[in-house]
C-alpha cells in the first residue's frame, strides 16, 4: 500500500536535515505502528507524505499503490487516497463543519468520477457516522474544530476519516490529550474502519492505545529514520524499558 | 479654479431636483464654504477625490445586469435607472404601516423640517461635501415615513445603464417610535453614483440596511449614511462591495438615546485584474447616549493591486457612560502587489466606557489552506472557503439568515469567477 523509500528531508528555508534514510512499507490491510522519542521527525514524515509545503525531499521516494506521492498536490493524494489525522487540528473560523465536510468529500469523488451526494444523502451519512463517535448535531454545525476541546478536535479527525473513506490513514498522535473514554471512541472508529483493503500508520508515545488498536507490525523510529521493526512485543517492550536501549544499539542518546 | 468656482462649477453641471428649497439652498451654501475635498483634507488622503468632483463624468461602460438578488424575498421593489425612476419596473409606492412619496414629485410635510438635517449633523467635526452636494442637487429618492412594522423590505435596485450617467440621489427614511423596516439596496446605479441616506430611528425602532454594491468594473461612487438613533433603537447596516473603479462609503451614526445599539459592517472584494479597485470606508460613530452599543467590522478581500481603505472612529462624548464600541477592520491581502490602509481613531470624553479597535492584515494561513488540501478541497476552492472564513465576522452582522444565504451565494458566484 505504502511504500517510503530512503526518504531524505530537510527543511526548505534551513539547513536542517529531519528524515535521513527512512524506509517503511505498510502492506493493504495492514496496522502499523511507530514509535519513537519526541523529535524523531514522525509528524515530519506523516506532513512530507501528504504534501505541506516547507520541505524539500533531497533523496528517496513515497508510493502510494505504486503511484508516487511526492509529485502530487496534497489534494490528489487525498484523492488518491491518502488521510492524515493531524497532531494538532487546525481551527476554521467561519467555514462549518458540515459545509467543509461536504465540500471535502465531493472534491474527493468528483476527481474519482463519482456522482456528488446530494445534501440529503449526505446529512444520513455524516449524521450516521457523528452519531458512533459521539459527535452531536450542535459540534457538527460549528466553525471547524473552533471552540472543539482537544479530544472533541481528534473525535473530528476520525469523522472526517470515516466520511472520506481513504485507503491508507496516517494517525500522528492521535491518542494524545485522550482520557479513556475519548480513546475509546476514537479507536473504536479506527477499528470500525479495518478492512483488508484499508492499511493504518499509527503514531504513538503510548502502548496503551496499542491496546485498542492492535498493529501487526511496530518500528521504533529515532532521529529521522526507523531503528527497529518488530511485533506488538516490541511495543510492549519500550513501555516497560523506554527507548534508551535501543536507541544506544544505534549510537544515538535520549537526549540528543 | 478657486475653490467657489469648482462648486459652482459641480452645482451647476446639473439642475437640482424640486422641493425643499430651503434645505437644498443651505446645503448649497455649506458646500460653498467648505468647498470640494482635495488630497489635503485629513479624510481624503489615500482618496483621490478628482474624479468625484468634476462636472463632467468620466464614461464608464454599463455591464449585463447580474443575477437579481432578494428575488425571493417579500419586497416592494423600486427601481432606479441610472437615477430615473422606472415606474414600469417598480412596485406600487404603497404598503401598510409606511408612507412613501418622490423626492422628485412631492414634499411631505413629515420631511420639510427633516430633509438635509442629519446630513448637516454629520458635517461637524469631519467635513463631507459630497454629501452637502447631495442635499443640495439630489434629483430623486424616496421619503419613507414607517409607522409601525413594515410589512415587506423595500427593495432599492440601481440599474446602470447609459455610460455618462451621472444620478443623485437621496432617501430620507424616518422610523417613527417602535417602528421596524429593511432596505435593500443593489446594482451600480450609474457610472457616477452619489447617494446620500438619511435615517432618523426614532425610540424603539429598529432599521436594517442591506447593500450589495454592483459588481461593475468602471464605475464610481461616493455614498453616504447619516442616522440618528434614538434610545433603544436599533441600526443595523451592511454592505457588500465587488470590484469597483472607486468606492466611497461614508457613515456619520450619531447614537443619541440611551440604550441604543448600532451596527455597520461591510465586506469588500476587489479584483485589480479587471481595472482599478479602490475601495473607502470612512465611517464615524458617535456616542451621546448611556449604555449605547456600536459595533463597525469592515473586512476587505484584495488581489492583483487592488487598494482598500478604512477610516473608523468610535467619538464617546461626555456623559456617554457604559458605552460598548468596539471596531474591527480587517484585510486578506491574496498577494504582495494589493494594499491596505487602515486609520482606525477612539476619541472618549467618559471615563466608564468600555472601547475597543483593532487592524490587521494578513494573508491566507497556510497551515489551514494545507488542512483543508490534505482532506481533497482544491487549493483554489480552499482559499475560496478561507476568503468565507475570513468574511464571516462581517456577514454574521447579518440577522435575517435567508439574506444572509443570499449575500453568502452571491460571493461564492464572485469567488468561483476570480479564481
Ligand atoms: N517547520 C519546522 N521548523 C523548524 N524545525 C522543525 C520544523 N518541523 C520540524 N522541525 C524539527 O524537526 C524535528 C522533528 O520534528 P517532528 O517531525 O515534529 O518530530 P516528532 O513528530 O517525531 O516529535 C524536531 O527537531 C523539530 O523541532
Ligand atoms: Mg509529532
Amino acid at each position: 500500500m505504502l511504500e517510503i523509500k530512503n526518504l531524505h528531508v530537510k527543511l526548505e528555508d534551513e539547513d536542517k536535515v529531519i528524515l535521513k534514510g527512512m524506509n517503511l512499507t505498510v502492506e493493504t490491510g495492514k496496522v502499523h505502528a511507530i514509535m519513537g522519542p519526541n523529535g524523531s521527525g514522525k509528524s515530519t514524515m506523516s506532513y512530507v507524505l501528504s504534501g505541506r509545503d516547507g520541505y524539500e525531499v533531497t533523496e528517496g521516494s513515497a508510493t502510494l499503490q505504486g503511484q508516487e506521492l511526492l509529485d502530487l498536490d496534497p489534494e490528489a493524494r487525498a484523492a488518491a487516497g491518502l488521510f492524515l489525522a493531524f497532531q494538532y487540528p487546525v481551527e476554521i473560523p467561519g467555514v462549518g463543519n458540515m459545509t467543509f465536510l461536504r465540500t471535502a468529500l465531493n472534491a474527493q469523488r468528483k476527481v474519482r468520477g463519482e456522482d456528488e451526494l446530494s445534501a440529503g444523502e449526505f446529512l444520513k451519512l455524516v449524521r450516521e457516522k457523528a452519531k458512533a463517535l459521539k459527535i452531536d448535531a450542535e459540534m457538527l454545525k460549528r466553525p471547524v474544530n473552533v471552540g472543539f476541546s482537544g479530544g472533541e478536535k481528534k473525535r473530528n479527525e476520525i469523522l472526517q476519516m470515516a466520511m472520506l473513506e481513504p485507503k491508507m490513514c496516517i494517525l500522528d498522535e492521535t491518542d494524545s490529550g485522550l482520557d479513556v473514554d475519548a480513546m475509546r471512541l476514537v479507536s473504536d472508529g479506527v477499528n470500525a474502519l479495518r478492512s483488508p483493503d484499508r492499511s493504518f500508520l499509527v503514531i504513538t508515545h503510548y502502548q496503551r492505545l496499542l491496546d485498542h488498536i492492535k498493529p501487526d507490525v511496530v518500528h521504533i523510529m529515532a532521529d529521522g529514520r526507523i531503528l527497529q521493526t518488530g511485533g506488538p512485543e516490541l511495543a510492549l517492550e519500550v513501555e516497560k524499558n523506554g527507548y534508551a536501549d535501543i536507541l544506544a544499539a544505534h549510537g544515538l542518546t535520549e537526549a540528543k | 479654479m478657486a475653490a467657489s468656482e469648482a462648486v459652482t462649477a459641480r452645482l451647476s453641471a446639473q439642475a437640482p431636483g424640486p422641493g425643499f428649497g430651503v434645505a437644498r439652498a443651505a446645503a448649497a451654501e455649506r458646500l460653498s464654504a467648505m468647498g470640494l475635498p482635495g488630497r489635503r483634507d485629513e479624510y481624503w488622503r489615500w482618496t483621490d477625490p478628482a474624479a468625484l468632483n468634476t462636472p463632467e463624468v468620466a464614461p464608464a461602460a454599463p455591464e449585463p445586469a447580474e443575477a437579481p438578488l432578494f428575488a425571493e424575498v417579500n419586497s416592494l421593489k423600486v427601481v432606479f435607472v441610472d437615477g430615473v425612476f422606472d415606474a414600469d419596473a417598480s412596485d406600487d409606492l404603497a404598503m401598510a404601516g409606511v408612507e412613501i412619496a418622490r423626492l422628485a414629485l412631492e414634499e411631505p410635510a413629515w420631511a420639510t423640517g427633516l430633509y438635509g438635517t442629519l446630513e448637516e449633523a454629520g458635517q461637524t467635526p469631519v467635513k463631507r461635501p459630497f454629501g452637502a452636494l447631495n442635499t443640495a442637487q439630489a434629483t430623486d429618492g424616496l421619503l419613507i415615513r414607517v409607522t409601525a412594522q413594515a410589512e415587506k423590505a423595500i427593495n432599492l435596485v440601481y440599474v446602470h445603464k447609459s455610460e455618462a450617467s451621472d444620478p443623485i440621489l437621496h432617501h430620507l427614511i424616518k422610523l417613527e417610535e417602535g417602528a421596524e423596516l429593511t432596505v435593500l439596496e443593489t446594482g451600480p446605479a450609474g457610472a457616477r453614483f452619489n447617494k446620500a441616506m438619511e435615517v432618523d430611528v426614532a425610540k424603539g425602532a429598529r432599521f436594517h440596511h442591506i447593500r450589495v454594491q454592483g459588481a461593475e468594473q468602471d464605475r464610481r461612487a461616493v455614498t453616504h449614511i447619516f442616522a440618528r438613533v434614538a434610545e433603544e433603537a436599533l441600526f443595523k447596516s451592511f454592505t457588500l462591495t465587488v470590484n469597483g473603479k472607486l468606492t466611497r462609503n461614508e457613515a456619520y451614526i450619531d447614537i443619541l438615546g440611551d440604550d441604543a445599539v448600532a451596527h455597520i459592517a461591510g465586506a469588500a472584494l476587489g479584483d485589480g485584474k479587471d481595472g482599478p479597485f479602490h475601495h473607502d470606508d470612512t465611517v464615524f460613530v458617535t456616542h451621546a447616549g448611556l449604555r449605547g452599543e456600536s459595533r463597525q467590522v469592515f473586512k476587505k478581500v484584495l488581489k492583483n493591486g487592488a487598494l482598500g481603505t478604512f477610516q473608523g472612529k468610535i467619538w464617546v462624548k461626555p456623559g456617554a457612560q457604559k458605552t460598548d464600541g468596539y471596531q474591527i477592520s480587517q484585510s486578506l491581502l491574496l498577494d504582495d502587489d494589493s494594499q491596505f490602509l487602515a486609520k482606525p481613531e477612539l476619541e472618549i470624553y467618559a471615563d466608564d466606557v468600555k472601547c475597543s479597535h483593532g487592524s490587521t492584515t494578513g494573508a491566507i494561513d497556510d497551515t489551514a489552506l494545507f488542512y483543508l488540501r490534505s482532506r481533497g478541497v482544491p487549493e483554489e476552492e480552499a482559499k475560496g472557503l478561507l476568503v468565507l472564513s475570513f468574511l464571516a465576522d462581517a456577514i454574521d452582522e447579518i440577522e435575517d439568515e435567508a439574506l444572509k444565504e443570499e449575500i453568502v451565494a452571491r460571493l461564492e458566484d464572485w469567488l468561483a469567477r476570480h479564481r
